[in-house]
């Protein structure tokens, strides 16, 4: 065919390509225009927090900015000896200009992070140096306390000089890079964080295993029953959904303490001793209890919208060609529900491994997961790069869990409804 | 040849404890029989089949499969092979593993199971498609396999409920066909459900019509077709013409049956005496126009609308008081004067005309 003959035209003249073009511009402009409010939404909602996350849990510019000419001055220190005299004017200099700003405490918090202690002798510094005299800042600084004579000090010090840091990351996993640079753990009784995540992974596995065992029944009942009755069942199924969080939480701390509901009845039929009543609340066994109570319904309903297409004359089918029912379910039934399993296991799982209010008010001690350290480090000490280092690791965590799924189940067999 | 290879004894079926489904029903089955059951919707058909597949438990009475009493064995010990509605292949199977799955079940070893797949596959002309996933066969192959999957275990009795309700008319044809020879060949028992008619008269050995829960009429094809025992069975099947009326007299194999101004002879089916209220059947091709002499019943009507239907032509004529008189007539020559609005005169024997109970 040669080119002439492919060059078709419409009926004012106009090349059918162009023409076809310019029309589907502009359903593409109307589709775009549709879809904008919603993609600013989600580029100012999510994409913008969660990039701040990233920049500020990697930022350490704080301590930079501080002591400019500090670090310009340490450049060319080797950091194994004491520094020179250069060092110490450079930073007489800096915290002279700290103090005059009245930021000095702000430097003290900052380099306590890196390394405690630094506290007491800068404020002891600000003290000092204003009767400082000019010339000889080394001898003056390290007549001020004797660990600005310690080397280790100006080590800590220096550590701080680059703008970008992993440290946070390296703390989220009780790691910490040593004097000589090296990632090492932190000693075992201070390992705090693993402790956590590891708690995290467990409890939000059993949480989902639990909500898995007592949706499945549940979803199947409702695909089965007739309407009137399945209608009934699922307004039970959702009645938690239209009751807030916290109350729901707090009606099961109403049952679960020590004078609660449950231990009453166990008392009343004799299953426990009235001075031995078992601890149900501030502990994992709480943080079970309500979170799986919670969870339930977004384990519910993927597994019921799966079930609903399942015809019920396959079953039949299988018991007719001779399976028992056993055997015809799990040959089946089962395999046919699991994009609904899928479905309901991966969104427990997630929104369990971020649970936050109900283990903060039913967790305890031993109950609480890794988003109430997060929150701690939010609200407490204020630490919020580690905090967002953390919600970073979380939500790489959660990824890692989504590719692991689509490897070995694909995403594609995934049915939420 | 068992002549009670199934047998429905005095089964009742009711779903809610206030109306009965299955009334008293008394069914035999031959060994090696096509029987349908066939009736409209919510006539017990469906019921009695899944009774028999053990998917329901009947209320009251026995079902004996080949002289055993059945009611107490769960549906997978029973042995009988069925086609569902919907195929209901197991659709995260491929065909092979959908036709292993009963022979995997009763333990048969791999190559055994594999030749009877093979022969399975081969006898619903499906071979080469054993590593297909159901969803990827046409609504007819699919059929196929369902057929092919509930004969591969050998079993003694089929069951196949309204197999071919989902498929197109020309394949519904060929299908039926298909499911008949199939029976022939292989011989097995045929218990099959249907609301449609037709697939019942051209497959069936035997059809029991149902309705209202019991078995109307239970015979051959062309029997219940010739020979309806009641004004059901002859409403039900094919296309019948009916006069409302009272019996005058019965004499010598014939009833005088008074309607409207004229009386007119029929023949005498459930009818004993005078007085009795009836209904008589007229089947459409039995009526003539341009009737012969020897005829005994010769009436006149009005010809009220003419259908063109290519083959033959159907009139409608307003005859004895009855405006939904249909008549066939060929469409040949010597039939082109019909036209509307003319008197025309048609005759029947009275044969023919099955005088039955007033329902």
């Amino acid at each position: 065919m040669s080119s002439e003959t492919k060059q078709i035209l419409t009926t004012d003249g106009i090349p059918l390509e162009v023409s076809l073009k310019k029309a589907e511009r502009r359903n593409k402009i109307k589709a775009f225009l549709l879809v904008a409010p919603l993609l600013l939404f989600l580029i100012i909602t999510y994409v913008f927090p969660i990039g701040d996350m990233l920049l500020r849990s990697v930022d350490d510019k704080m301590v930079t900015e501080m002591l400019p000419k500090t670090f310009k001055a340490m450049e060319k220190w080797d950091g194994k000896e004491l520094p020179e005299e250069e060092v110490f004017e450079a930073f007489y200099l800096d915290f002279r200009q700290l103090v005059d700003d009245k930021r000095e405490g702000k430097l003290s918090t900052q380099l306590n992070y890196t390394k405690n202690g630094f506290k007491s002798i800068i404020k002891k510094l600000r003290r000092k140096s204003k009767n400082f005299e000019e010339g000889n800042y080394k001898e003056q600084i390290m007549a001020v306390h004797k660990r600005w004579a310690d080397v280790e000090y100006w080590k800590a010090i220096k550590r701080r000089a680059p703008a970008i840091t992993g440290q946070k990351y390296l703390k989220g996993m009780d790691m910490y890079k040593n004097e000589s640079g090296e990632i090492v753990s932190v000693e075992e009784d201070r390992r705090i964080h693993r402790i956590l995540w590891l708690r995290t992974l467990e409890i939000a596995f059993f949480v989902t295993l639990f909500c898995f065992l007592m949706a499945y029944p549940i979803a199947h009942l409702l695909a089965t029953l007739p309407m009137k009755y399945s209608n009934l069942l699922m307004i039970c199924v959702l009645l938690p959904f239209w009751t807030s969080l916290l109350v729901r939480t707090a009606s099961w701390m109403i049952l679960l303490q020590q004078q609660g509901v449950v231990n009453d009845f166990f008392v009343g039929i004799g299953l426990v001793a009235d001075d031995a009543r078992p601890e149900m609340m501030y502990n994992k066994t709480g943080t079970y209890v309500a979170m799986t109570q919670i969870l339930l319904p977004f384990m519910v309903l993927p597994l019921y919208s799966v079930m609903k297409t399942i015809s019920p004359s396959l079953m039949r089918a299988g018991k007719s060609l001779g399976g028992t029912p056993i055997v015809a379910f799990w040959k089946v039934y089962f395999p046919l529900t699991i994009p609904g399993i899928g479905a309901g296991c991966l969104l427990c799982f997630i929104l369990a491994i971020g649970y936050y209010i109900t283990p903060a008010l039913v967790g305890g001690a031993s109950g609480t997961l890794i988003s109430n350290q997060i929150a701690f480090h939010m609200k407490s000490t204020l630490d919020w790069s580690f905090a967002s280092a953390m919600g970073l690791m979380l939500l790489s965590g959660v990824l890692v869990i989504y590719w692991l799924y689509n490897k070995i189940v694909g995403i594609d067999n995934i049915k939420l409804g | 040849m068992n002549k009670e290879f199934v047998k429905f004894d005095k089964v009742d079926k009711s779903y809610d404890g206030k109306t009965l489904v299955v009334k008293d029903l008394q069914l035999d089955i031959e060994e090696g029989e096509f029987v349908t059951m066939l009736g409209p919707s919510g006539s017990g058909k469906t019921t009695c089949l899944m009774m028999l597949a053990g998917f329901e438990t009947p209320t009251h009475g026995e079902i004996y499969l080949n002289g055993k009493a059945i009611s107490s064995i769960p549906p997978h010990k029973r042995g009988i092979g069925m086609v569902f509605q919907n195929y209901a292949l197991f659709p995260h199977m491929t065909v092979y593993e959908n036709l292993a799955f009963p022979l995997r079940v009763r333990k048969i070893p791999k190559d055994e199971a594999d030749k009877k797949i093979d022969k399975a596959l081969s006898m619903v002309s499906l071979q080469g498609f054993a590593d297909r996933m159901p969803g990827q066969l046409s609504g007819g192959q699919q059929q196929r396999v369902a057929v092919a999957r509930s004969l591969v275990f050998d079993p003694q009795l089929v069951l196949m409920d309204e197999p071919l309700g989902a498929l197109d008319k020309n394949l519904r044809e060929s299908m039926q066909y298909e499911i008949k020879h199939i029976h022939e060949s292989i011989g097995v028992t045929v218990v099959y459900v249907t609301h449609d008619q037709s697939e019942a008269l051209t497959m069936s050995n035997r059809i029991a019509v149902f309705n209202d829960g019991k078995v109307q009429q239970l015979s051959s094809p062309d029997e219940l077709y010739e020979k309806p025992v009641n004004s059901f069975v002859a409403e039900f099947i094919g296309e019948n013409n009916t006069f409302a009326g009272e019996v005058s007299d019965v004499s010598g194999g014939k009833c005088k049956v008074k309607i409207a101004n004229t009386e007119i002879l029929a023949n005498p089916i459930s009818v004993k005496g005078k007085g009795e209220k009836t209904k008589i059947s007229l089947r459409p091709e039995r009526a003539l126009i341009n009737p012969s002499d020897k005829m005994d019943n010769i009436h006149s009507g009005k010809i009220e609308e003419v259908i063109y239907h290519g083959d033959h032509t159907r009139v409608r004529i307003n005859l004895l008081g009855n405006n939904q008189f249909i008549l066939k007539v060929p469409n040949s020559s010597a039939n082109m004067d019909i036209k509307l609005g003319k008197d025309i005169k048609i005759g029947w024997n009275s044969e023919d005309a099955r005088a039955l109970d007033p329902k």
